[in-house]
């Protein structure tokens, strides 16, 4: 069985999942962020493949990008950064990044990299669920790759549920209409989002991310899906006190504090 | 038509919309309500009417005797140059801003390069009584300083952006950024042929009105009903998309575009999609890009910041695929070499862009009976600079 599902099958609230960008703060933190992470409490790592031009990201991610660009990370190394890393850890890995490096990368050499490294899924925004299906979920299959979508404020119920049927694993929910980046705690307005999708009745569970910047906002989160993602908040740490286990291992125990 | 989009808005393997979810409704919204907007009778009527009394047109379709005598052939020059705003790129915003009133918007938000688009956005926005927000990379805003002024002096407020390499295409992230986090009122004015469905469509559409002249100043003057070439510049390809859409299914057209080779294709500093990259996916549209192994996006270069873009419009990496479209390059030096013959001989001052046209009328052979439509996109006002310190390095 796939780590996320079986994450899931054993937890269905207080799911912590941690973003950070592959080569940031320097180009071989990969696995001491991932196994401090691991050794903190958190409940899956999602690594962020650096790409030139992140449409979907807000300062904090658009930094640590062409940071890590700048260092030299690549997929290609990346993905060798990681062989091993199972070894050393067991819980959840995916990959989160845009399509553009992957197409160039081959998707099926993505796909056998994944499975070859312990990936067990990728969360790839700018691949539309449409041509998912069409083109590539055979291929996914094929190396039991999990392909995780996303839904915003502004999907209607149609289309949630349409999501549901191709997702795997879990189903991003998107919590406000913005780029990732760190904002203060939720509107009223995001709530009654939260209750509506949840009404909604999806065979998936939920994640909340984009905004989870606090163990105040993350404990909220935690209401109304399974868990939350926070990326943006644990770059920053990253950049305030630089890669140091010390540092992980309590940002998650922080973060996980006011459950 | 042999070379339309299809349903599902790819041009063959190119075009698509990838966009991150947040942006489906925005995009869904305006794939559905475009086509018939811009059919409908009353759009077609206010357009027409603003593309006459407000923008200029039709701009002349000029013979150019002395080019022509240069060239041995005739030539043709549509003068984009002279519309209002001083190129091409006002018959885009025209029609964009006609839409996003008739979808209830109050905001619009556009990306600018050298600051064109964004001067073109900046006035049917003062026109029509909307918000006007305009992303321009910091080093652009530095080295456009004119265009920034005029943008604000119009009401528009300008952003300067400070991520990537702080050009056109970071410029243009930043754009849909902010339409991803403000869906509801805003409208995003894209200028270029390029972006995820429908807006190369759109914007094809919406410059087609040159290729439509073209048809009837040439039957006029000529008696003719096609040219056997038309020659026109391209970076994202909104001029030449416009200039070749009604002569696409006439096979006898030759159709030529010429892309910027900055300091030459093999250098690293050139911004010739077509000549040096490969299919990817930009700005939610797949096309040919400029990028590294890696499948990074690549910084281009070119003397002339209208052609200063990594990607090209998917419809352009189709009709290359096609054999449609021939496609050339110009160096910076070729088309400043261009630029300065047209003021000599004919009296203009063509924008950077448009002089990379004109600079393959050199690289080309034509009969002394060939009917050759060279598009001048745009005046050189802006390019001031440029041609003066050329002048001076080349004692012209």
């Amino acid at each position: 069985m796939n780590r996320i599902d079986k994450l899931f099958n054993a937890k269905n609230t207080g799911i912590l999942s941690v973003y950070f960008t592959a080569g940031y703060p320097s180009l071989d933190s990969t696995t001491e962020i991932i196994t401090n992470l691991a050794r903190g409490g958190a409940d899956m790592v999602e690594i962020g493949v650096p790409f030139s031009d992140p449409l979907a990201d807000g300062p904090v991610i658009q930094n640590s990008s062409s940071r890590a660009l700048r260092n030299g990370m690549s997929l290609k190394l990346l993905f060798s950064q990681l062989e091993g890393i199972r070894k050393k850890v067991d819980i959840p890995l995916l990959l989160m990044g845009y399509l553009n490096p992957v197409l160039r990368f081959g998707v099926e050499n993505f796909c056998r990299r994944c499975a070859e490294t312990g990936i067990d899924g990728v969360i790839l925004p700018d691949l539309p669920p449409e041509i998912y299906v069409e083109q590539y979920r055979t291929l996914f299959r094929k190396y039991n790759l999990f392909n995780i979508l996303l839904i915003s404020p502004r999907t209607d119920s149609e289309r949630a549920h349409f999501i549901d049927s191709i997702t795997d694993g879990f189903i991003y929910v998107v919590s406000s209409s913005s780029v990732t980046g760190v904002k203060p705690g939720f509107t009223g307005e995001q709530e009654s989002y939260f209750k509506r999708t949840v009404s909604l009745n999806l065979s998936h569970p939920l994640l909340i991310g984009f905004g989870i910047s606090s163990p105040e906002t993350f404990s909220e989160a935690c209401r109304y899906g399974s868990g939350a993602i926070t990326g943006s908040a644990f770059i920053r740490m990253l950049e305030k006190e630089g890669c140091n286990g010390s540092s992980i291992i309590r940002f998650v125990k922080d973060f996980k504090r006011k459950l | 038509m042999m070379y339309k989009i299809d349903k599902k808005g790819f041009y063959g393997e190119f075009g698509g919309a990838f966009i991150p979810e947040m942006l489906y409704p925005n995009i869904r919204e305006l794939q559905s309500e475009y086509l018939q907007i811009i059919g409908s009778d009353d759009f077609r009527e206010e357009y027409y009417s603003l593309l006459r009394n407000y923008a200029g047109r039709p701009s002349p379709l000029y013979y150019a005797a002395r080019l022509s005598e240069h060239y041995k052939t005739r030539i043709f020059l549509k003068r984009e140059d002279l519309n209002h705003t001083g190129a091409h790129k006002i018959n885009n915003t025209i029609g964009q801003i006609l839409i996003a009133r008739r979808m209830g918007k109050t905001r619009v938000v556009a990306e600018t390069g050298a600051g064109q688009h964004g001067v073109a956005a900046a006035t049917v926005c003062a026109l029509a009584g909307l918000k006007c927000v305009v992303y321009m990379g910091k080093l652009d805003v530095e080295r456009q300083a004119p265009n920034v002024q005029r943008m604000r002096m119009l009401g528009a407020e300008v952003i300067p952006v400070m991520s990537g390499n702080m050009t056109l295409k970071d410029a243009t992230n930043e754009a849909i950024r902010d339409w991803i986090s403000n869906p509801a009122d805003t409208y995003y004015m894209i200028g270029s042929v390029v972006g995820p469905h429908p807006y190369p469509d759109l914007v094809t559409k919406l410059q087609s009105v040159i290729s439509e002249e073209i048809k009837i100043q040439l039957q006029e003057q000529t008696g003719r009903k096609n040219p056997d070439s038309i020659i026109a510049c391209v970076g994202g390809g909104s001029n030449a998309a416009g200039s070749f859409y009604h002569f696409l299914d006439e096979k006898e057209v030759k159709l030529i575009a010429v892309e910027a080779a900055g300091k030459g294709t093999e250098t690293g500093e050139s911004a010739a999609t077509i000549a040096i990259g490969s299919p990817g996916i930009i700005h939610g549209s797949r096309t040919i890009l400029m990028q590294n192994d890696d499948g990074q996006i690549t910084e281009p270069y070119s003397v002339s910041a209208g052609l200063d873009y990594p990607g090209i419009g998917p419809l352009f990496a189709w009709l290359n695929e096609k054999g449609r479209v021939i496609f050339e390059n110009a160096t910076d030096k070729e088309a400043l070499d261009a630029a300065f013959l047209l003021m000599r001989l004919e009296g203009i001052i063509p924008a950077l862009e448009s002089a990379h046209a004109l600079a393959a009328l050199g690289k080309m052979t034509f009969t002394e009976n060939d009917i050759v439509v060279v598009i001048i996109s745009g005046r050189g006002d802006k390019d001031m600079e440029a041609f003066v310190r050329y002048a001076e390095q080349n004692n012209l």
